[in-house]
């Protein structure tokens, strides 16, 4: 488990960070928290020239509540937003492995990485949040929707940062966040966001169902949420709904989950996740 | 009073000695320890399960900066192939030649094939990358039943897949179906697994000036020094073999590997010592695995549920090659196979098969965990066929308690057990069925038992041995206990702990036997520079082989200890006995001498008995004249969610006799390990090859250990039924749980699982497995 060469910097700012990006070429890359990264790199399934550390970069690890608008920067670590009372996202960030990685790894880092057995990013779909992408010809907006490109590969570019992400603290909407994996502090075999307004009436105003481990990204399940919008809130219709979850899914198997015992999982999870966002 | 009766050392829970030196990480493991002029080593491992090997070319890698040397198979002039222990008399084993790098022939994926030497541990490994081999890729044999049958060859020229028939029975087998009203057949599927060591394998070799000293993590070092001479020529007294701190075996390391014995050669060549830490994903793809077997066991019982026969056919999954130990593995098992039940005929057929996988041999209870889950698998299948309760057929079948020591219809002797009473005091304990009734909405729970014993004490050689079972070995063990002259104790043991607590245990021995506290009694193991010759820790025998040369040599101490008091308080030595931590008369106990005084007495000899020579300090061998079988029950309730397949354990109860606790607090921690070890099997840990012989789960993320969060907290106790066999009368425990749990989770699945039709599931009972499970009985 020995990585190949690499150099590293730890750089005082996002500016220093962006020289040393472009300075390192393609084989220089971004270390936040090192969790997904250094595992990679010791089974030398990635080989980077240049580390650049953001762990100096104090303006990363600010968190804004204001306005109902969430605001957290890239280094914010998965240990935070579990305790910060962010309502779904804390939910799911409290579900990452262990303490220890929880600890490590940031919101930035598993968001720029796309690995979709992860958590936050169908959860960041769920909330139709967005990130902020730093380059060195300026700043943009990416919706989370437009993030995550395939596996592994997000929006941010060769020599880009991300740094802040954003998401609405949705007043009103109830949440459930089911995850289904083999051991307590496993990665997810499938797991279900799921976001309900309930209307005055009782039916169901607005939902928002991420799915992650269906895809090579993570997913909404749209078909499932057009199937109870406008609905009432009962265990039947609820039922019914998640019947529809894994429509049109192709998740990607392994020795542990056929393509049809995820879309299975997906199905029972999404009705648990709507049962408690409902209640 | 006996001389034992002084402070109550033994039976005490103390903490374990040893643990605030691993806590604060003050041990030094194989990774620690680094010499001047030190060389790293790096292994070149097959991509492929199984090719010919065209052409390996070294030149670029043996041209980077600091790399001394590159070697293949056929630079390293070895006296020998690796080596395999066991020739039983009269049976055919097939051994095809295994050497410390592959000559010609690749045969498992991280079979290894060059060796890279240098003087940067991060070189070697970049330099490794750049070697070249060509390999003629050749048929892959991944699946047991289809390379037991014919078909394509892992070795070709052996003609056959199949490497050996081994056979155990007693009682007229045929006359036992025939009286049989009820026959119950299922083939039981036992997978492979890791012994998963949290510490990794490592070597340091180290030869100078005529000499060897090799450091290794392993649990033989004694054993280790022995094939280091054979196989390199080395005169045995210049070989010196050192375990240092090791962080867990689990019986992987009970072994002689390729790398211990090409890192000698090459320091040998080299005159430089060599190191090799292995990296967990080697240790997935080299360090030997365990378990996987096919049994097709068939059982027979009358009507009112009297077992009258019982028999299993083994198919072995062997890997590629035979190590140390591979083939003898099943055949451990077949010595226990009828359980803890009186069965009037009882056979097992084993047939040893070789596939493209890394080879299988001793892994925690090495053949028992199998032997016992088949036959607790069988009970509980016979109980549900019989229409009878699981727990009234194992006891209208158990071997009564006045029966022992118990001869078994395969001419074992059983030393003695009492499975009523640990069954009963585990019912007392927990109310499994209360718990199981208490399932929440849309969950199911059962209840499982097992109710075991198994064999262990390795040893006794005139059993084992060459012209017995076939080991090539004597399996005795040794002690020297070195009482200083400031009465503080030395004890240097022939086993080598690693996670045993028997730093502990065996200070409490002598403690208790010479007045002092265990505080002051030092045991040294693990280096064949010190001390006797010794076997080495596994197959639960430390405390029961080890731990018995220990109070042997310490009554050797106490004899001389009596006769120098006795002189000098003028009495007569039977007069003598332990009272208060002093050696006194009988009757008279103020007048008497601490161990301390007396040993002051034996090494400055100015009144000592006449003829009788300075010092304190003793030697003892010890070979039993049988094994120990610990038992037990163990009982738990699973919670099965039937929409996922997800098996979670609630409740686990056990009662484990190993005879009288010498140290109950290690015993329970042992108990612990083991039935998690079993959990693992059971519910979550899985080696896999894929049909092409690629390694499936090479790292701790697909090999799913489990973790404190994933299992109970345990609810133990215990019985102590004596043995017969050795003084201390106890028996050993490393082994048990996980002998035990295996099939108690089963059994539970399978009890939660029969209202929806289930009857019957092999394990791993992952959640897709139990899923598709349900989903099949509903069709
Ligand atoms: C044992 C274990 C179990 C785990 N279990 C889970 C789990 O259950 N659920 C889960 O979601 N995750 C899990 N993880 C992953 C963990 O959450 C990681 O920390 C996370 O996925 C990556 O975050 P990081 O900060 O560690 O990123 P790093 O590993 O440092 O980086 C990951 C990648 O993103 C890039 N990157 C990082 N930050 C930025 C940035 N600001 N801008 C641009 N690019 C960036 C890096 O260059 C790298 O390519 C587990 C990890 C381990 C080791």
């Amino acid at each position: 488990m020995i990585p190949a060469e690499f150099d590293y910097v730890a750089p005082q700012s996002l500016d220093e960070a962006l020289q040393a990006l472009a300075q390192g070429g393609e084989d220089a890359k971004i270390l936040a928290g090192g969790h997904s990264l250094i595992p990679l790199m010791k089974l030398r399934m990635s080989q980077p020239s240049l580390l650049v550390d953001l762990r100096q970069l104090q303006d990363l690890k600010s968190v804004n509540a204001d306005n109902g608008q969430i605001r957290l920067g890239a280094m914010v670590t998965h240990h935070r937003v579990a305790t910060g009372n962010f309502g779904l996202a804390s939910a799911a960030a409290a579900t990452i492995a262990d303490q220890q990685v929880r600890n490590m790894g940031t919101i930035g880092g598993t968001l720029a990485h796309g690995d979709p057995a992860s958590d936050m990013p169908a959860v960041l779909l769920a909330l139709e949040g967005s990130v902020v992408i730093r380059g060195s010809s300026g700043e943009r907006e990416v919706a989370a929707n437009d993030l995550f490109e395939d596996f592994l590969t997000t929006a941010v570019g060769e020599g880009e940062i991300l740094t802040e992400v954003r998401f609405p603290r949705l007043e009103g909407y109830g949440y459930g966040y089911e995850k289904f994996n083999r051991r307590q502090e496993d990665w997810a075999m499938v797991a279900v966001s799921a976001l309900v307004k309930k209307a005055a009436d009782g039916t169901c105003e607005d939902v928002r169902i991420g799915l992650t481990h269906m895809g090579s990204v993570p997913l909404r399940a749209t078909a499932a949420e057009q199937a109870l919008r406008g609905q009432p809130l009962t265990a039947e219709s609820i039922a019914s709904a998640a019947s529809h979850a894994a429509e049109g899914t192709e998740p990607p198997a392994d020795l542990n989950a056929s393509q049809d015992y995820k879309r299975h999982l997906a199905r029972v999870l999404t009705r648990r996740a709507l049962t408690t966002a409902s209640e | 009073m006996s001389a034992t009766a002084a402070e109550p050392w033994v039976g005490k829970p103390l903490k374990r000695k040893e643990d605030p030196r691993l806590i604060m990480g003050r041990a030094r493991y194989i990774d620690d320890i680094n010499v001047t002029g030190q060389l790293w080593a790096s292994f070149v491992r097959s991509p492929e399960a199984h090719a010919r090997i065209v052409s390996i070319d070294t030149a670029e890698a043996a041209a980077q900066p600091g790399v001394h040397a590159v070697y293949v198979g056929n630079d390293l002039d070895l006296e020998a192939p690796l080596p395999m222990a066991w020739v039983p008399p009269g049976v055919e084993v097939k051994n095809p030649p295994h050497w410390a790098l592959a000559k010609d022939e690749v045969h498992h994926v991280g079979d290894p094939v060059a060796l890279v030497i240098g003087s940067d541990r991060y070189a070697v490994v970049d330099a490794a990358q750049l070697v070249s081999v060509e390999y003629e890729p050749l048929p892959v044999v991944v699946d047991l039943e289809k390379a037991y049958e014919g078909g394509d060859l892992v070795h070709a020229d052996l003609g056959t897949n199949q490497c050996h028939e081994w056979s155990l029975g007693g009682g007229d087998l045929e006359a036992g179906f025939n009286a049989a009203e009820v026959v119950v057949e299922r083939r039981i599927v036992n997978h492979r697994t890791a012994g998963a060591a949290i510490e990794p394998r490592g070597v340091l070799a180290d030869y100078r000036a005529g000499s060897l000293t090799l450091t290794s993590s392993t649990q033989v070092p004694h054993f280790l020094r022995l094939f280091l001479a054979l196989q390199l020529g080395i005169s045995e007294d210049r070989v010196r073999a050192i375990a240092p701190e090791v962080g867990g075996g689990f019986g992987s390391k009970l072994q002689i590997y390729g790398e211990e014995i090409a890192l000698a050669w090459a320091s040998r060549k080299l005159e430089r010592p060599v190191k090799w830490v292995e990296s967990r994903t080697e240790g997935m793809l080299a360090t030997h695995h365990g378990r996987d077997q096919i049994a097709y066991a068939k059982i027979g019982a009358t009507r009112d549920g009297k077992i009258t026969a019982y028999h299993t056919k083994i198919l072995q999954d062997l890997g590629a090659y035979l190590m140390l130990l591979t083939p003898t593995i099943p055949s451990l098992g077949a010595f226990v196979m009828s359980g803890v039940y009186d069965i009037p005929a009882v056979q097992t057929d084993i047939v040893g098969v070789f596939t493209n996988k890394m080879p299988t041999d001793a892994i925690r209870g090495a053949g028992r965990p199998e032997a016992t889950h088949q036959i607790e698998m069988m009970i509980d299948q016979l109980a549900d066929e019989l229409g009878m309760d699981r727990l009234e057929l194992r006891r209208k079948n158990f071997m009564t308690p006045e029966s022992f020591p118990h001869e078994t219809a395969l001419g074992v002797v059983y030393d003695s057990g009492d499975y009523p009473k640990a069954l009963d005091t585990l019912l007392e304990m927990a109310d499994l069925d209360a718990i199981k009734a208490q399932a929440p909405a849309g969950k199911l729970r059962g209840v499982g038992y097992s109710t075991y014993t198994e064999i262990c004490g390795l040893a006794p050689s005139r059993v084992t041995g060459p012209s017995g079972f076939g080991l090539q070995t004597g399996l005795w063990e040794s002690a020297m206990v070195r009482v200083h002259i400031t009465g503080a104790v030395t004890v240097y043991t022939g086993t080598s702990p690693h996670g045993q607590g028997l730093e502990t245990t065996m200070a409490q021995i002598v403690a208790q036997r010479l007045g002092v506290d265990p505080q002051n009694v030092e045991v040294i193991h693990g280096d064949t520079g010190t001390g006797p010759q010794g076997l080495g820790t596994y197959g639960s025998r430390s405390t029961a082989v080890g731990g018995e040369s220990v109070a042997r040599a310490t009554a050797k101490i106490v004899e001389k200890a009596r006769q120098i008091v006795a002189h000098q308080l003028e009495a007569s030595p039977e007069d003598i006995e332990l009272i208060d931590g002093k050696f006194a008369v009988k009757g008279s106990p103020d007048k008497g001498m601490t161990i301390g005084e007396i040993s002051g007495a034996a090494y400055i000899p100015e009144n000592l008995p006449e003829g009788m020579e300075p010092g304190l300090e003793e030697l003892a061998f010890y070979d039993p004249e049988n094994f120990v079988f610990p038992f037990g029950a163990h009982g738990c309730v699973v919670e099965v969610d039937p929409d996922t397949g997800n098996v979670d354990v609630i409740k686990y109860a056990a009662v484990d006799d190993c005879g009288p606790a010498i140290n109950p607090k290690i015993i329970d921690g042992q108990v612990h390990g083991g039935i998690v070890h079993a959990i693992g099997q059971a519910l979550f840990e899985r080696i896999h090859y894929d049909e092409d012989g690629q390694l499936v789960t090479g790292n701790f993320a697909d090999y799913a250990l489990p973790s404190a969060a994933d299992v109970p907290s345990f609810d133990l106790d215990r019985t102590e039924t004596p043995s017969p066999v050795n003084s201390l009368g106890v028996k050993g425990i490393g082994e048990a749980g996980t002998i035990a749990a295996s099939p108690c989770i089963t059994n539970a699945v399978i009890d939660a699982l029969r209202p929806l039709g289930v009857t019957f599931i092999n394990m791993p009972l992952g959640p897709q497995r139990v899923w598709e499970a349900i989903e099949e009985a509903k069709r």
